[in-house]
Order: C-alpha cells, then structure tokens, then sequence
C-alpha cells in the first residue's frame, strides 16, 4: 500500500506540475485584475512554439539536448507572453470586454498551435519528433545522494527540472506578492485600479507586465504537455483542457502560490488515478471525470464560502479607464 | 468677477489650447512670464478683498488659471480661475453639478483639462496624472474614500510610495503612528480597511494624503459621513495642519462647516465662477445667494401636528443579514398618522434594513409590524411582516426609496415617466392590455405641480437631472395616496431649490395625516423637519427623542453610543 502511495504520489506530482504553471500564470495575470480565460489557449501557443523552438534548434543548429531546452523554454514562454500581450493590448489599451477577449484567446491560441503543428508535421515527412537526446533532458534529474535517501528521495528528489522550476516560481510569486512594494502596488492595482491610481501607481504599466508575464508562465505549462507529456512528439490534443482546470485551480486556491502548489498535486492526482488506484469494474470513463468534477464541486464549495480576503481581486474583470467615474 | 476671469481668458487665448503636454508646459510658462503678472495686477485692482488678502498675505501656493473641461456637450467647467494660499484653509461651495469636484479632479490629474493652465508654487506645471499631482505635494481625499478594502491600514497608506524594494512592515508601522500622533488620530496600522468605520477610513485616508507628504491637501465632502463630533475633530486637525504652513482645500455643502473652518470661500455656478470672498465677510445668505443665484428662505416649515394617531407599531424587529451580521437589532418604534418620524444614524446602522423590513423586501429573524390604519382590523393591527411587498404595497404603506444609486429601486431609468407611472398601477386595470391615458395625465399633473424639468412625459427617466428624477419618484409614491410615507434620503444629491420643493411635499403629506417616516443624513434638516427623531446606532434604536428641545451635539452622542442601556432608556423617551 505505502509503495502505491509514493508512486501515486510521485505521478501526480508529474501530471500537477503543467497545472500548477498555468494557475500561477493566471494568478498573477488576475492580481492585477485581468480575468483572463485565454490560458487553455496560451497553453497551447506555449506547447506549439517550445515543441517548434527544440526541433528546429536541432535540425538548423544541430543543438540535440541542451541548447534545445534552451530553445523550448524561451520560445514557449515567449508565445505565451505573445497571446497575453494580444489579449493585454484589447482589453488595457482597446477597453474590450475582458471575457470575450479572453474566451477567443483561447479559440486563436488552440487554432494556432493546431496549424503550426500541423505545418511542422507536413514539413517534417509526417510528424515531428525531437531527438532522443533533447527529450531524456526532460527526463528525470539524478540529484547525487539525496536521490538515493530511501523514501524521502523518490518522493521530493527524483523529478525532472520543470517540476523544480515550477516549485521556485511558486515560491518567488508568494514572496514577491506578500513582501515587496511591488507585489503590494500589484495587489492595489487589481483591487481597486482608481484607488492604486490616486496613489501613483501607473495602473496600465503594472496591468499590462503582470498579464504578459502570466501568460508566458502559461506558455512554459503549455510546452510541458508537449515536451514531457508526450516526450516531444506532436500531438494535436496535448492541452486537452488543461488551461481550463488551470483557471478553476486559482478559485481553488484562492489566489495564493503556495496553496496553488497542493491545489496542483490533488488535481494532478485525479488525472492518473486510474493508472494507480484500480477499482475493478469501474469505467476508466468515469476516472477521466473527475477532475471535472471535482472542478464543479470546488466551484460550488468555494461561492458557498463568504470571506473577504480570500476571494477575486475586487477589479478582476473591469477594464480601467481614469476619467471614466 | 466673472467678467474679470473672462478677461484674462480672452487675453490668454492666442496661445492657449494644447494638444500635448509639453506643449502646454511651454505656453504656460510663457504665459505665466508675459501674462500672469498683468493678469494678477488687474485682478487686484478689479476685486478689492482679494487684493487686500494678497498683499498680507505670503506665497501662492497653488493658482489655477481659467480652466474649462467639457464633457461632450456639457461644459463642466468654464474658464474657472482660482488661487489658493500658502497656510490657508479655502472652502469650495456650490450646488450639485456646480463643478466644484471636476476642478479639484483637474488639479489632481484625474482630469486633464481642455484649456487653461496651472501653477504650484509660482512654478507652471503640467498635471498628466496623479502621480504628477502627487509629486508636487498635492494630495486628496477623495469624496468615496479610496482604500482598498482587504489590505491593512499600513499597506494603503504606504502604497504608490517610493522605496526600498521590500517591506518592512514593523518600521512602516512605527512610521505611521508617528505622524498620525502628530496630528491627535488613534490608528492602527495593523487593522484591515473592511474592519474600520467610514469615519475611521476617512482619518486613514487623511493620514496617507500626510503620509505622502503632501503640502496642498483637497477634502472633497469629507464631513457628509461623519457624525457632529467626528466633525469637530475633523476640524481641529485641519486647524493644526494649516498651523503647519499646509494649504486646504475643502469641498462641502453645508454653510455653517465654511464659515467655521475657512479663511475665504469660493463660489461656483454652473462651471463658472461666482466669486471669492474673505469668509469674515459671508453669512449663510450671502453665500446662498452666491451658489443659487436668488436668494432662498432657509427656514424649513414644522407646522404643529394635529390629529395625531397611532399607525404603525414596530416591536422587537431583529434582522440579520446574509453573512450572520446584525441588521436590527430589537428595534421597537411606533411611527403617528400626521407627524414626521425622522431617523438619523451614521449610515449603515441598519437605516436601509428598516424601511426593507417595513415594505415586505427584507426578511425579519423576530419582532412584529402592526399596521393600525386598516379598517376592520382595529386595536390589533394588521402584521404586516411575511406579507409580500405586493400585498403591503395594497395595503397603502408607500415606500419612496432612494438607494445610493437613485435608479435602481425607485425607477426604470430607460422608461418614460408614463411607463413608471404605470408599473405602479398597471395591475390596478382589468383586462390583458394597458390603459396608458390615465397615467399620462398623471405624469402631466406632476410636472406641472412639482416643477419638474423634462422635454416631455414620455422622455426616457434617466435623461433628467436628479432633482428631477427625485421629483418624479416621490410625486410617483403620493400619487398613490398613501397612509405611511417611507422616504430614504430623499434630498441626496440635490440641489437647495429641489431639496425644498421635497420639503413641502412632505409637510403637505403630514398635513393631509400621512405617517411620515424620513430616514436622512444631514441632521441639521432632520432636526428641523421632524417632530420625532428615532436614533439608530450599530443596528439599536439608541433613542428617540423631540428634536425641538435637543441640541445637535446630544444626537450626535446618540448617533455613536448604543447597547441595550440606551435602547431601554429611548424606549421610556417614546
């Protein structure tokens, strides 16, 4: 039981980790007071373009491995600031209907993805596939002697570097919104954009840097799927919905990093359950429910819930326009 | 003095009109080389109290040079000029839609202004933003006291300020509590904003403006929420900030407050400068006629009641609201056919639950209404609590309610006034269709009793002004012919002449033996117009007492204490 335990454990942390990339990237995104619903599509962009950054990198550069890493990460987390900026742009310049925006983010981002990787796969002779080399850099870290303490090391030592990337975001996040006078001018600029205004605190500045870099940190969840998930190879459904659990995953953790960490883990969990926790007879239909509705159950539990603190920023969804009063 | 401001205006106006900021710096600067000693010079000469104050006077502080701001086709403001002293307390006066706060808005940046020029200090300036506004020390209150709501009292006030890149949160504390100290508030630096009272942000929102380091400091209507002794402090500390060499600016309606706390007033109309008089020199006639433009009785009429009876019995009335916090808490009144019930409070203490309990829209926890005018029913009454508002509505129990946003419950903004009129009567007629005659004639009559300003009946409601629209709701609900009146700040918002107008029409209602209940803000109104005043205090009646024979201060005292104590103690004044 106990080593069924660690195992599950260990592939939710693998399945979490794409969640947790894109709730942080929405959290930030919604501190400033940008709802935006485009993160399935940010994904998307991200997954697409950090896939496109590696294997091109191999084929022009003959850069198997590291620099192809190098490649995913800038290039999926530029895409991902790419889509933000788009929707940044319509909604803090253009004044658009935040919802909107975002929900066709997300149509354009899925499109986009899907007719690059399509493109790529033609171009390639079929489909596109990363060297064998790039994609064991996404594999599991050896980390010397911690890896080997007995438990403990399977259990927090053992993961590939995005897992690590992804636990210092949260943290550096956490840090930056509770500790410096950035994080708290971001905090205002969400709430109340009129009162961060009246403060000198440039509302469309701070609006538009947090959205872009949210969405970039989508984009990094976004190549995870492609490039760890499906081992570099492209597959048109890699997202799958991912960006949309993401979006909930914030409500869930009410918009706190550090809880966005196990909010990630349990969500992960649902989605590999059937591999680890069998129940004889029962359909793997029904396990591919249950982060949906989970999702629906936590929604429900969170809007029953009356706090003042952990709740949206009170500017979330409102476009800001000064002389508008 | 208006044709004075037009003068300067037109000697300015080659080079004035900017596209860009610089542009303006530019051009201002000019001007205030080339003009702005002629234009001071001849408006010394021109207006002779201001120059007398000039010349004993030390430096300009802040000088604001023929502003106009236009909103579409509306002009807010028309080539308004004002100066304001070093060390000087500078009141702002003027009806609603004066432009008294779109001119302290131009000169914190919220607004930019269509033409026209500032300066600070004798230096030209260009105001983009509130931070431009900010960094040449002005600061401001603003009306809705902005803080936001889920950070502490120390976050707020050290937000949008420069410095090291992480908080030390303990050192800030310290900081604030020493200039809080210096001016006599209690802070806590540690408390959230949604904890605090609106008096208490607004001390907050004043510390931060001083926090910030400001020299010119704006209030606009800092006293409408704030209880007599609250005011008083107010005061007090404005009086030790101007002793400090600070110069204030304050935005109000209430005449008593200028003459107080003010060393001049200036005056607005219709965006356009009345004037700027030494407040040694004003008395509330003088100022009124100044902001009305004719002169007004100021005297509100208390006929005596007559035929007093008894029509509606509270007993006990406990509310809670969504989030398990206490509306109403045991409060028992009764409200007399042909008097005028007042109830004062602070807003908030549970004034908007008690006409919502009354009218059937809000659910009571315990107690009883008995309505007693109902035929058939009498000695006992008729409860009224768990009836639909529908069925209290036919009973005649009339509710003129004006939320904070005037058109949400009373009227259909997008509906004429026949329309209105019609929601209230339609399920009076038989049939499936509507008979819209009736209710034009109705609409008709009101407009030419009340005065009312429209293009026409079936002018869509929100294109009136708010005198207007309050005119329409109130002569909507006597129409009616009710036996119990509920009007819930009926004079928000307007201006003295309809304020008066609303006035008479509830005396009128008392006179034809209408129990009137008028939930109000302004105590000195309520001190005048009621026969009875009910005290709320944190959800209690902390008393209810004969306005004629209290002082304002002894309210005030009741505004703030409550408790069981005082609800008993009210209970034996009743």
């Amino acid at each position: 039981m106990t080593f069924d335990f660690i195992k599950l454990f260990i592939a939710a942390v693998f399945a979490g980790t794409p969640l947790l990339l894109g709730t942080l990237g929405e959290i930030l995104t919604e501190k400033s007071g940008n709802l935006n619903l485009g993160v399935e599509g940010m994904m998307y962009m991200g997954a697409v373009s950090g896939l496109a950054g590696a294997y091109y990198t191999e084929i022009w550069f003959n850069g198997a491995g590291l620099p192809a890493v190098f490649a995913a990460l800038i290039f999926s987390f530029l895409a991902g600031c790419l889509g933000a900026l788009i929707y940044a742009f319509l909604t803090i310049s253009m004044r658009a209907d935040q919802n909107v925006t975002g929900l066709t983010l997300t149509i354009f981002g899925t499109g986009f993805a899907k007719f690059f990787g399509e493109l790529m796969g033609q171009k390639a002779g079929g489909y596109v596939k990363v060297a064998a080399k790039t994609a064991r850099s996404f594999g599991k870290l050896k980390l010397g002697g911690l890896s080997k303490i007995p438990v403990a090391g399977e259990l927090f030592f053992h993961y590939n570097f995005m897992v690590y990337l992804a636990l210092i975001l949260a943290l550096a996040l956490a840090f930056f919104l509770n500790r410096t006078r950035k994080g708290l001018n971001l905090q205002a600029v969400g709430e109340d954009p009129s009162t961060a205004d009246s403060a000198g605190i440039p509302v469309a500045r701070y609006r538009y840097i947090a959205t872009v870099l949210g969405g970039g940190i989508c984009g990094l969840g976004g190549m995870y799927m492609s490039m760890v998930n499906q081992k570099g190879i492209w597959v048109p459904e890699c997202v799958s919905g991912y960006g949309w659990l993401a979006v909930a995953l914030v409500i869930f953790s009410t918009w706190n990093p550090l809880r966005a960490l196990y909010c990630g883990l349990i969500f992960g969990g649902f989605t590999i359950l059937r591999m680890y926790v069998p129940v004889p007879g029962l359909a793997t239909q029904l396990y591919d429910m249950l982060p949906y509705v989970a999702t629906i159950l936590v929604l429900i539990a969170t809007s029953i819930r009356q706090s003042k603190e952990h709740r949206q920023p009170a500017g979330c969804g409102h476009n800001y326009f000064r002389e508008d009063r | 003095m208006n044709s004075q401001s037009r003068t300067d205006q037109a000697s300015l106006d080659p080079r004035k009109p900017a596209e860009n900021c610089s542009s303006v710096k530019m051009e201002a600067a000019e001007a205030a080389a080339v003009t702005a000693p002629e234009a001071s010079a001849a408006s010394s000469g021109a207006v002779s109290s201001e120059a007398e104050t000039a010349s004993a006077k030390p430096a300009i502080a802040v000088e604001m040079n023929s502003i106009s701001k236009n909103f579409g086709d509306v002009h807010a403001l028309d080539h308004v000029s004002i100066q304001l002293f070093e060390g000087e307390i500078l009141s702002l006066l003027g009806e609603n839609g004066s432009g008294k706060t779109t001119l302290m808005n131009v000169l914190f940046g919220i607004y930019f202004p269509d033409e026209g020029w500032i300066s600070v200090k004798g230096q030209p300036v260009c105001i983009r933003n509130p931070r431009d506004a900010k960094d040449l020390g002005i600061g401001m209150v603003q009306q809705h006291v902005k803080l936001v709501d889920v950070l502490t009292v120390a976050e707020n006030i050290v937000l949008g300020m420069p410095g090291k890149a992480l908080l030390d949160r303990r050192a800030i504390a310290a900081e604030i509590k020493k200039t809080a100290e210096r001016y006599g508030f209690k802070i806590d630096p540690d408390r959230k904003v949604y904890e605090l009272s609106i008096s208490e942000k607004q001390m907050v929102a004043i510390v931060k403006v001083l926090y910030h380091g400001a020299d010119v400091l704006i209030l606009d209507e800092p006293t409408a929420v704030l209880t007599p002794q609250e005011i008083q402090r107010l005061f007090a500390v404005l009086k030790k900030m101007k002793a400090d060499g600070k110069s204030i600016i304050i935005i109000t309606h209430k005449l008593h407050e200028v003459l107080e706390v003010s060393d001049r007033v200036t005056v607005l109309r219709k965006g356009q400068l009345i004037g700027t008089i030494p407040t040694s020199e004003a008395s509330p006639y003088s100022l009124t006629e100044m902001m009305v433009g004719h002169k007004v009785n100021l005297e509100i009429e208390r006929p005596l009641p007559h035929e007093v009876r008894d029509c509606l019995v509270v007993k006990n009335l406990t509310c809670l609201r969504d989030d398990g916090s206490t509306a109403l808490n045991n409060v028992s009144f009764t409200a007399r056919a042909g008097e005028i019930l007042g109830v004062a409070g602070i807003s908030g203490s549970g004034q908007k639950e008690l006409c919502e309990a009354i009218t059937g829209l809000f659910p009571a926890k315990e107690g009883s209404v008995r309505f007693l005018c109902e035929e058939g029913h009498d000695g006992e009454g008729l409860e009224l609590l768990g009836l639909s508002p529908e069925v209290i509505m036919k009973k005649g129990i009339s509710l003129a309610f004006v939320p904070e946003d005037r058109l949400g419950m009373g009227l259909v903004p997008s509906l004429s006034m026949v329309d209105n009129i019609l929601l209230k009567k339609y399920h009076q007629q038989k049939g499936v269709l509507v008979n819209r005659k009736k209710p034009a004639e109705i609409a008709q009559n009101l407009i030419d009793q009340l005065e009312i300003v429209t293009p026409g009946v079936e002018t869509p409601i929100r294109r009136l002004s708010g005198g207007n629209v309050q005119k329409v709701l109130v002569g909507r609900e006597i129409e009616c012919n009710p036996r119990l009146l509920i009007v819930a700040y009926p004079v928000r918002g307007l201006d003295i002449n309809s304020s008066y107008t609303i006035y008479n029409l509830l005396n009128q209602q008392k006179a034809k033996g209408v129990a009137v209940i008028f939930i109000g803000e302004d105590l000195d109104v309520l001190m005048e117009i009621s026969d009875r005043l009910l005290v709320l205090s944190n959800a209690c009646v902390s008393g209810i007492v004969d306005p004629r024979t209290k002082t304002k201060e002894e309210i005030g005292l009741l505004m703030v204490q409550g408790g069981d104590e005082s609800v008993k103690k009210g209970g034996q004044t009743a």
